[in-house]
């Protein structure tokens, strides 16, 4: 059987839940004749999100507007996605500053009231992405098809996702034990 | 005609980051610039919230170092509680930090950069990472996988899951060590120690012969380091005092209190990155540079306190200098601490404290003000904390320990492009040095733009 393309995505996370991709441990050996990873930050070092790709962890939220513009060319270019993880699926720690308002609070404390040497915003256009007012979860701003939820999700969760994918299925995530935030 | 060149995303790192390149008319590189296109804002939402929340909120700050933040968060809220902790509490938590660095060092290590050393800087970046690593050499791989399995396994005995694990409590910790986990430890520490020993001696083996020219080149260059050490002036990761020491080693600062760090360390601004660049406030923004974590601790001790870390530490300053001042040798420094948090785990396997479950002291807010302070993986975190009468946090700053190393990361990132750079066509693998250069330091960009600077 030809080998599933895979990719992986952070948008605004901790990378938690790629690390416990990563605690799929020796899993990953097995997984390696399985998949081939054509995009993702840890495990691939190709630039651009390829076309035709089978399957995708997307992990984090929508906060700024380089994660807006990857989860489109990720559901352009994507079979299934995935929404990993609680940052993608409720936007959760980093939505808690949509409580403050719009994104000119966070920014204004961190880099004008308390950066003591030059004291200035990041904004070089091209370079460093404007964040959005409101921090929001993938599946506003996308279709996804399918939801990881866990901050993050541990190993055993995510290979019940991953396996029937492998096998062209579509896995039935059921239960306390697969479905549960935090 | 001048150009920049962008390298984006910067990949195996850990966080969002790009990197821009200068090239003048000539197509010689004038400069380059290391990029942190990320930001969450923790400081200002954590506003309001129970400092007792703080070690489940900052957790989610990094996946990566979590413990460094359940750490930080926890002996801050000690000094809030104004309680000693009890000795059984202090020996876990010194337990999960090893874990946690050895899992993150191995992460870094075998899973992030060694495919640039094992599959060259100019394989082929399809295959130049951990699953091309599992391809070409499966058993250095699944040892590895299993070297950091360790890690992540002993956070889980004693935090219930490998990340995020809501342990660390002001006071304490939640729950003891049981024998079985003590005894799952002491089963596995032999083929740690031996992965670890193979890896090191790869290593070193390289630096003899492939990566030698890699040490001259890979930001070398003089700066002060900074890390905690321990009343004697052996590695620290959890107590002790600051210390700073230059490039010959001398000691420019000595004793110095976490509680005082807004005295000696400042942050500058740039609007290129949402990466702020703490400095050594003596000596002024940028000249106050200073590196943190792994090589900063290996030279700001006297020693480690263990035989064999020991014995490999004079290995380094005999094949170097006393101070060692190549960014490429945090690799060589981050395969030292491993072998010195084995040896401590393995000791604290032996101390009848161990499985203790007297791990936590209780208090009431006795503090409204403090600060608590540990070596993460990549260096010194800092946890600032103001609360009111009822233990609401009022303001919130810290400093992370990547941040420390922002100026370094950006010095480094040009000393490699002006070396291999010399014209419009830049091959691909010139590229993946540049970036090697950042994967050098392991820097954890989720983390680093949370540093709020002072607390006004
Ligand atoms: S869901 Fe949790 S573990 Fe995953 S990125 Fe968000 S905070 Fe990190």
């Amino acid at each position: 059987m030809a080998k599933i393309r895979f990719a992986t995505a952070w948008l605004a996370g901790c990378s938690g839940c790629h690390m416990s991709f990563l605690d799929l441990d020796e899993f990953l050996i097995d997984l390696a004749q399985q998949i081939e990873v054509v995009f993702s930050p840890v495990g691939c070092d190709l630039k651009d999100y390829p076309e035709n790709v089978d399957v995708c962890l997307v992990e984090g939220a929508i906060a700024n507007e380089e994660n807006l513009e990857l989860a489109y060319l990720i559901r352009r270019r994507t079979k299934t996605i995935i929404s990993f993880g609680d940052c993608a699926v409720t936007a959760n720690i980093p939505a808690m500053r949509n409580m403050l308002g719009d994104e000119s609070e966070v920014l204004k404390r961190a880099y004008l009231e308390l950066g003591d040497a030059t004291p200035q915003l990041p904004d070089e256009p091209g370079i460093v992405p404007p964040l959005l007012e409101q921090v929001l979860p993938l599946h506003q701003v996308i279709p996804v098809d399918i939801y990881l939820p866990g901050c993050p999700p541990p190993a055993d969760r995510i290979r019940a996702a991953i396996e029937p994918l492998l096998r062209g299925e579509t896995p039935k995530l059921e239960g306390r034990e697969l479905l549960k935030f935090g | 005609m001048a150009k920049t060149v962008v390298i984006d995303p910067v990949t195996r790192i850990e966080g969002h980051a790009k990197i821009s390149i200068f090239l003048d008319d000539a197509g010689k590189v004038d400069d380059a610039r290391f990029h942190v296109v990320e930001y969450r804002g923790f400081e200002k939402f954590c506003e309001g919230r129970p400092f007792t929340e703080m070690a489940g909120i900052t957790a989610r700050i990094c996946g990566i170092c979590p413990v460094s933040h359940l750490l930080a968060a926890a002996k801050t809220g000690d000094k809030i509680l104004g309680v000693k902790i009890p000795v059984a509490a202090e020996k876990l938590r010194r337990l999960m930090n090893l874990a946690q660095i050895t899992q993150s060092h191995a992460l870094s290590f075998f899973h992030l950069s060694s495919p640039d050393f094992l599959l060259g800087w100019d394989s082929d970046p399809a295959k130049r990472n951990v699953f091309g690593l599992i391809e070409e050499n499966p058993d250095l791989a699944r040892a590895g996988i299993r070297l950091r399995q360790f890690g992540q396994t002993i956070i889980e005995l004693l935090g219930a899951r490998k990340i995020h694990a809501a342990w660390t409590v002001p006071g304490g910790v939640r729950s003891p060590l049981s024998e079985e986990s003590r005894q799952w430890i002491l089963d596995r520490l032999p083929e740690s120690f031996e992965t670890l020993h193979l890896a090191l001696n790869l290593f070193k083996g390289m630096l003899d012969e492939a990566l030698k020219s890699e040490v001259d080149i890979f930001g070398e260059f003089p700066s002060l380091f900074m890390s905690l050490v321990a009343a004697d002036g052996a590695w620290e990761h959890y107590g002790g005092h600051l210390r700073f020491v230059d490039s010959q080693g001398n000691i420019v600062a000595d004793h110095l209190s976490e509680d005082d760090y807004l005295s000696f360390l400042g942050e500058g601004v740039e609007k290129w990155s949402y990466l702020k660049f703490p400095y050594y406030r003596p000596l002024g923004y940028p000249e106050g540079i200073y590196r943190v974590g792994p090589l900063a601790r290996l030279n700001t001790c006297s020693h480690v306190g263990t035989p064999q870390a020991d014995a490999e530490l004079r290995e380094m300053r005999q094949r170097f200098t006393n101070t060692v001042t190549s960014s490429f040798l945090y690799h060589y420094a981050r395969l030292i601490e491993i072998l010195a948090c084995l040896e401590k785990i393995q000791d604290l396997m032996a101390d009848p404290d161990i499985l203790s479950d007297r791990c936590r002291a209780k208090g009431a807010v006795n503090e409204l003000e403090a600060v608590g302070v540990s070596e993460a993986p990549r260096g010194t975190l800092f946890h600032h904390y103001r609360v009111d009468e009822d233990g609401l946090i009022q303001k919130v700053n810290l400093i992370i320990a990547t941040g420390q190393n922002n100026l370094a990361m950006n010095k480094t990132v040009t000393q490699i492009a002006q070396h291999y750079i010399q014209g419009p066509e830049i091959p691909e693998g010139f590229l993946n040095r540049v970036e090697a250069g950042i994967r050098c330091f392991d820097p954890c960009l989720s983390c680093s733009t949370h540093a709020a600077g002072q607390m006004p």
